[in-house]
């Protein structure tokens, strides 16, 4: 094993990713995630000082939108669909707990 | 058991001139079509919902439409399968996840719009992979989908359901979205036409996102003329998806007109190797097929080709992590309740996501995370600039590449095991292809081992799709 990422790696990217995690998924993902990244090898092997990134296949700079009032979405609709609703908004347990 | 070959079925254009010349209705067709899904969908699970009271509406409507002498558009009464992460307002889109449990879009994507207006009629949304990551179906909350051709293997994916449910007659065409592979490659295992456009052909908005910079819809259908008058319906520009380019597309059903003498077709002499010899043969027969037909092969060097799999499997997690932030239990699908909202976001991602969405957020957030960007996701970026260079260069000497598809055909359930990058494999000859965003088709080209279909890949150059049919056409002819 390579050991390119350890388990408090994992641990640490889960909290993150916000993704609870039991200890048998951290061992797991640990060795699974050091596995692919195993193959980042042949690349790691490659001179790209000298390439530009490539961040998007078809490059279009500054589309905007026509300046005109659209219809947007239906509250009533969009909060039917939401798993917590009151007075128009989204509901959600207290923030700032253990934050 | 491979099922017997079934009889060709009419074209996409002939039903919808059939439906506007009232030689024929909708509805006859929708019943058709209704009666292949009640005889086998159960054997074959291509959809998480089949929309049959929707679909007769819809039928009757456009059957209306033509008794008053007005004309329903160019795909009247074609019936048509989406793939579920496909927003279709007050029905639901699931991704196959349960995080998007209980969630009915409140809009509709603009492919969704563009069929409706163009006539035709959507019979259900079709099964994938969660968040269309996988290549087999498998990785669905809602189990597998089984490919039509041998039940005892797996479709291809992620967009298994759709290429099941051309294969088996559940609807003349289906739309999926390919993000390394997701059309080509099932449609290769389930022996139809699949196609990923020019990213950017195709309007993206509506389409749940995955991967925002690979992403791309196309068609699954039975014949490459088929496949042509899709893309002429639903693509162009969107205002909608910033990514849409903002130019017509010339028509495609006029391209496949014309032949491919002197075309050039390039063989990728360092193509990563890999391929089964079923399907190794198949290819080499398709070179003969279009030199037969006039074409000249060349060969031709990418030799960036074989970091494909490599870089995508930073970028795509990377950008995954990213878009699937927002399933956080706030505003749609699934809540696991807890004291404060951080504890809720964690539990709720843990209980809705599955495995493999889960291992692609935790490599792609550790590939973004302080301290590795540089090292992983900066370094894949400079990768998928010399795939699209070393394209490009290829792209002088030749018009259009033909690789594999699939470096095999359709494989058992259960196969891959529990290797992640066992399954990856499967998409080492599409992944390139949306790493440089051009176009690239899958087409059925005869059977390999057991009987079972095997596709042949046409590449091309950005928008460069009108040569690309061209190829596919001529191959096609070859078969006839």
């Amino acid at each position: 094993m390579s050991e390119r990422i350890s388990a408090a790696d994992v641990a640490k990217v889960a909290r993150l990713a916000r993704l609870d995690v039991t200890a048998e998924e951290i061992d797991r993902m640990t060795s699974q995630l050091d596995g692919m990244l195993e193959h980042f090898a042949d690349v790691d092997a490659l001179d790209l000082s000298e390439v530009t990134p490539m961040t998007q296949p078809f490059a279009l700079v500054n589309v905007f939108r026509a300046d005109v009032v659209r219809p947007c979405l239906d509250r009533d609709e969009v909060l039917a669909s939401a798993p917590a609703a009151e007075d128009g908004c989204f509901r959600v347990p207290p923030i700032g707990g253990e934050g | 058991m491979a099922a017997p070959a079934r009889a060709t079925p009419p074209t996409a254009a002939a039903v919808a001139a059939a439906v506007r010349s009232g030689a024929t209705t909708a509805a006859q067709v929708l019943e058709q079509h209704l009666a292949a899904i009640a005889g086998r969908e159960p054997e074959i699970h291509a959809f998480n919902l089949v929309l049959t009271e929707q679909a007769r509406e819809r039928a009757a409507a456009i059957d209306a439409t033509v008794a008053a002498g007005h004309d329903p558009g160019p795909l009247a009464g074609v019936t048509i399968a989406l793939k579920d992460n496909m927003c279709t307002r007050g029905v639901p889109t699931t991704c196959s996840s349960k995080i998007l449990d209980g969630w009915q879009p409140p809009y509709d994507a603009t492919v969704v719009n563009t069929l409706r207006d163009a006539g035709a009629v959507i019979v259900g949304k079709t099964n994938l992979d969660e968040f269309a990551m996988g290549s087999s179906t498998e990785n669905s909350a809602f189990g597998p989908t089984r490919n039509p051709h041998d039940t005892s293997r797996v479709p291809g994916g992620s967009s298994g359901g759709s290429a099941a449910s051309v294969a088996a007659g559940f609807s003349q065409v289906a739309l999926g979205s390919d993000t390394g592979g997701s059309i080509r490659q099932p449609a290769a295992l389930c022996g139809v036409v699949g196609v990923k456009p020019t990213y950017g052909y195709v309007s993206r908005y509506g389409l749940v996102a995955f991967a925002s910079s690979l992403d791309q819809i196309g068609p699954f259908t039975n014949s490459v003329a088929d496949a042509a008058l899709m893309l002429d319906v639903i693509g162009g520009h969107d205002p909608l998806d910033s990514t849409s380019i903002p130019q017509p597309h010339p028509s495609l059903r006029d391209a496949i007109q014309q032949g491919v003498e002197g075309l050039r077709v390039g063989r990728i002499t360092d193509l990563p190797a890999g391929a089964d010899p079923d399907v190794q043969e198949r290819l080499e027969a398709a070179f003969d097929a279009l030199r037969a037909a006039g074409a000249t092969i060349v060969d031709v060097e990418v030799p960036a080709f074989t970091f494909g799999l490599t870089a995508y499997y930073l970028i795509a997690p990377a950008e995954a992590s990213s878009n699937l932030a927002r399933y956080d239990g706030v505003r749609y699908g699934l809540r696991v309740e807890a004291a404060d909202t951080h504890a809720m976001y964690g539990a709720t991602r843990a209980a809705g996501f599955g495995e493999e969405v889960k291992r692609r957020i935790m490599l792609g957030t550790y590939a973004l995370s302080a301290g590795y960007y540089d090292a992983y996701y900066g370094k894949a970026l400079k990768v998928r600039r010399l795939i699209h260079d070393d394209f490009d260069r290829a792209y002088q000497r030749a018009d259009v590449l033909l690789t594999p598809t699939s470096p095999s055909v359709a494989f058992k359930f259960g196969d891959k095991g529990d290797n992640p990058f066992a399954m990856y494999l499967c998409d080492t000859y599409t992944i390139p292809t949306n790493l440089a965003g051009h176009p690239g088709m899958s087409v059925p080209f005869g059977t390999g081992a057991e009987g079972l279909p095997v596709g042949v890949q046409v590449l091309a150059g950005t928008l460069q799709e009108p040569v690309m049919f061209r190829a596919a056409a001529a191959l096609e002819r070859s078969l006839a």
